[in-house]
């Protein structure tokens, strides 16, 4: 109630035509492209006219639902896994001494941030058919666990995505106001009746929330299971089958998996809306936890095995640089240590580079304006239109990102708008996708700016527009700005959704590692991966920078 | 400052807001009439809630009022924006510019003013010598104290030389000490400057220490306006004398007048007060008697029971009970006074001219 304009005669002032430029622009990227999805899906090439066959056919035919149940399995037991580690780590993390913890949390961190494919790939080149420890283990007579399948997929997944369990979970342990315990253990509870009775149903929310962050991702990922697969196939690899196959493409199936897919999503958002928000407890943390000092074996045995999780996660990225400076033979033998891959690369892939940087480029300024005054609105222009907005603006989250590529693809195919095959088009899908990361940082900056500041600055004679520019956009830019390095980041190691709309000119570097593990050519494929996880590195160093050290990937 | 004072009249204000919760629709002011004059110091005083911070939003501007009309010196200024309104706010989180200097920050209002530039430096730093920040120009506001910060938004509030000045809470967020000592630089600089000043705050030793006049508000409406005498000596109800010093509600019945005087029946004790007009026989009235007008004695007054004593250094705190009633005193200076210990049987005097009989 603080924040109510002056009701004076109305007239349309530069918020209204913000907050409109916005809706139509979202509503014509995402409603429209996700409403064609819908009315593609209720058509065949089979029936004639207005039909629910496709979806009939999806619940009748196990090589359809058997995926659907494949993919909830898949999420479900990365659900698991990532909390079993997520946590146990997250409570090690918090509340013990561990020696350089803060290296390790951005390790975590860095590890969480690296293109998602990059972990399924490396895995590849260290337990796949050729791998360096499947053969080593076969020299000994052993046969090295196979990474293809069912429990890759989990495996890789576990090890990209703890890192959101472990954030979420430290965010709560250590808001938690410390005199909770201290008043349990006052009341003569031991150490662990304490943790099962106060600190893990306190933090459980927050735990939850991680657990719904990491099903999302999994539900829509794309590149692991792809790579990793083989005969698994889940709904993100099917999608792309039935609507990139060679052989038979169909859109109409592959818009009634997208549907059935967002729908999925939707029902976890709605758990999460209902069940998990609603006990959400309000921390006023006066006392945050003290940091247990563990010495000798004691500190040595709580702190192994975060390393051994924290090495074993941030493997791939060390895999993918080595292999990137050894050149093999098509038949996979070694042929020398030189900069050959990226010579390779250089020649014929460069056009894909100067894409990935150019396109993520672009996207990010547009990120950051529209993330500026989007924030802006969401937080102090609060009211039925924002809510919308919000509404709008979260809707990414549900929709994978080859959904919105095939979305994309049927709505901009055709007259009046012809988008497909150009720049513009990866561009509109990284802007859509990724602007919520720099909208939530941004509001979640905006929330802690007293409002009272932009107020004196109006009292002192300055018009509220020119206090937006000159004061309020100026102290939300370091908010906005970590956000919008982590949408940098997610657009340049971007697959699901270009997988689907580049075309030969407007390649990118994650679409032609796909390509280039898929033809086994490993060495290129490291090199191109190498630039991203530099890229990514760098980046991210810039956000702990930006933010000293706190940042908010979550 | 040679410009003209203006005084700020509220006509019929009244400010609907909606219960977050319930979504029904309450009076944060309701039907608000005021008068200030130009050049006078007047406080706003009440509980939280009670209004004060919503009608003085209403002045700058960020609250439109629903009802009524608004006016500076005569001139009537709801539909100005608030950067239109000649009014400059002091905020209480002070609401410096994180990324400018302290000189930037004073210097923000003229800026946009367009005054040139040796004449912003002239005044800028005329108003930090007011202030006593000289030579803290180049500093970040984050290197500064909370009573330094403060001294700043004052500054910044000043220089651009508004009719009226308000404050919202400024020293709420200083500890104890600070805020007695800048209170009354408050009450120098506004003096000295001769500015029309509207101070929120819900401390009424703040209130009194500043005000020419207060305004005491409870649930949206003004309870009593009039000067810090005037409202602690003459409360016109049970809330004003409650929320304004400590107080004792003694209630009786009038049962007749005697010598030009009235009197009551309080708990078998006859109590004679001063006769108003108004007054009627069988009807009750209750009377405020301050701690501080109040003594214990062995005999005279009205007989009572002790049944708290305590020793607070310039005064004897005593809680006793006459019949039913509870009263609280100070017996200030008590060294060579006689104490009175808990369960003692004694009796309680004051000068019937130091109490005041409610409406």
């Amino acid at each position: 109630m603080k924040n109510e304009t002056v009701k004076s005669k109305w007239r349309p002032d530069f918020w209204f035509f913000t907050k409109l430029i916005v809706i139509v622009v979202m509503c014509l990227f995402i409603i429209y492209p996700f409403y064609t999805i819908i009315t593609k899906s209720i058509f065949s090439n089979k029936v004639e006219g207005v039909t629910l066959y496709n979806f009939k056919r999806f619940f009748t035919k196990p090589y359809y639902y058997k995926a659907l149940l494949r993919s909830l399995f898949v999420c479900l037991m990365t659900v698991l896994t990532t909390t079993l580690i997520g946590v146990p780590v997250a409570y090690l993390m918090t509340r013990y001494n561990i020696p350089g913890k803060n290296i390790l949390h951005i390790f975590i961190i860095m590890s969480l941030m690296s293109p998602p494919f990059i972990g399924a790939y490396s895995w590849i080149i260290l337990l796949g058919r050729n791998g360096i420890f499947a053969k080593l283990l076969n020299t000994i007579g052993l046969t090295a666990p196979t990474i293809y399948g069912r429990g890759g997929i989990i495996f890789v997944f576990t090890l990209h995505l703890f890192p959101y369990i472990y954030l979420y979970t430290s965010g709560a342990m250590n808001s938690i106001d410390s005199s909770l315990e201290e008043a349990g253990e006052n009341l003569g509870m031991n150490k662990l009746r304490r943790i099962w009775t106060i600190t893990l149903p306190v933090i459980l929310p927050s735990i939850l929330a991680g657990c719904v962050m990491v099903f999302m991702t999994c539900l829509a990922d794309f590149g692991t299971p792809m790579l990793l697969g083989e005969g698994y196939v889940v709904l993100p690899v099917l999608v792309y089958n039935e609507y990139m196959s060679e052989s038979a493409v169909n859109p109409y199936m592959a818009s009634a998996l997208s549907v059935i897919i967002v729908l999925c999503s939707l029902l976890v958002l709605v758990f999460q809306k209902l069940v998990i928000d609603k006990r959400n407890y309000q921390m006023s943390s006066l006392r945050p936890p003290q940091e247990i000092q563990l010495h000798g074996w004691k500190r040595f045995l709580a702190s192994l095995p975060i390393y051994l999780i924290v090495f074993i996660a941030f493997l791939p990225q060390i895999v993918v640089v080595c292999q990137s400076f050894v050149e093999r033979s098509f038949s996979g033998v070694v042929k020398g240590i030189n900069l050959n891959n990226y010579r390779s690369i250089m020649s014929r892939l460069g056009g894909n580079i100067r894409n990935t940087y150019v396109f993520s480029l672009i996207a990010i300024v547009f990120i950051i304006i529209v993330g500026i005054l989007v924030s802006y609105i969401l937080v102090r222009k609060k009211g039925k239109v924002a809510n919308f907005i919000d509404l709008l603006i979260m809707f990414p989250y549900v929709i994978p990102g080859s959904v919105l590529g095939i979305g994309l693809i049927v709505a901009f195919n055709r007259k009046p708008i012809v988008l497909v095959g150009t720049a513009a088009i990866m561009i509109i899908s990284y802007v859509i996708r990724k602007l919520p990361y720099t909208v939530r940082s941004g509001t979640a900056f905006l929330y802690q700016l007293d409002p009272s500041v932009e107020e004196a600055s109006i009292n002192l004679g300055v018009s509220p527009m020119k206090t937006f520019f000159t004061v309020t956009a100026r102290m939300m830019l370091p908010g906005v700005m970590s956000g919008a390095v982590l949408s940098w980041i997610t657009c340049i190691n971007e697959l699901s959704s270009s997988i689907m709309l580049y075309s030969g000119k407007t390649s990118t570097i994650a679409v032609a590692i796909y390509q280039e593990v898929v033809r086994m050519s490993d060495g290129t494929a490291g090199a191109l991966a190498t630039i991203l996880t530099v890229t990514t590195i760098i980046s991210l160093v810039i956000v702990f920078r930006l933010t000293k050290g706190k940042v908010k990937i979550v | 400052m040679a410009k003209v004072k203006k005084g700020v009249r509220l006509e019929h204000i009244s400010k609907i807001y909606q219960d977050p919760k319930t979504g029904k629709d309450f009076y944060a002011v309701k039907d608000t009439n005021l008068e200030i004059e130009p050049g006078s110091f007047v406080t706003l005083l009440g509980p939280s809630g009670c209004g004060k911070t919503t009608t003085l939003r209403m002045i700058a501007g960020f609250e439109s009022p629903d009802e009524g009309e608004i006016y500076l010196g005569e001139e009537p200024i709801n539909k100005l924006t608030p950067n239109k309104r000649d009014t400059a706010m002091v905020f209480q989180s002070y609401a410096l510019l994180p990324h400018y200097n302290i000189f930037d920050n004073v210097a923000y209002g003229l800026k946009l003013r367009n005054v040139p530039k040796d004449e912003i430096k002239e005044r800028v730093l005329k108003i930090l010598d007011l202030v006593e920040l000289t030579g803290m120009e180049a500093r970040m506001t984050n290197q500064l104290s909370g009573g330094q910060q403060q001294r700043v938004a004052l500054a910044r509030a000043l220089v651009i030389e508004p009719s009226v000045l308000l404050f919202d809470e400024p020293l709420s967020n200083l500890d104890a000490k600070l805020r007695v000592s800048m209170r009354t630089e408050i009450r120098r600089i506004q003096q000295e400057v001769g500015i029309t000043a509207i101070y929120v705050t819900h401390d009424q030793s703040e209130a009194m220490a500043l005000s020419d006049k207060i305004i005491v508000m409870d649930k949206g409406y003004v309870a009593q306006m009039g000067t810090p005498q005037e409202i602690y000596y003459h409360p016109v109800s049970e809330f004003v004398a409650d929320f304004i010093g400590e107080a004792n509600f003694l209630k009786g019945k009038l049962t007749g007048t005697d010598d030009g005087k009235a009197v009551l029946d309080i708990e078998g004790n006859a109590l004679k007060v001063e006769k108003r007009d108004d007054m009627e026989v069988g009807k009750e009235y209750t009377v405020v008697l301050r701690p501080e007008a109040a003594s214990l004695a062995d005999n005279g007054g009205m007989p009572c029971k002790v049944v708290l004593s305590c020793f607070m250094g310039s005064y004897q705190n005593y809680h006793v009970k006459v019949g039913n009633t509870l009263v609280k005193l100070e017996e200030h200076n008590p060294k060579n006074k006689r104490i009175y210990s808990v369960g003692e049987e004694c009796h309680l005097v004051f000068d019937p001219a130091s109490v005041h009989v409610l409406g």
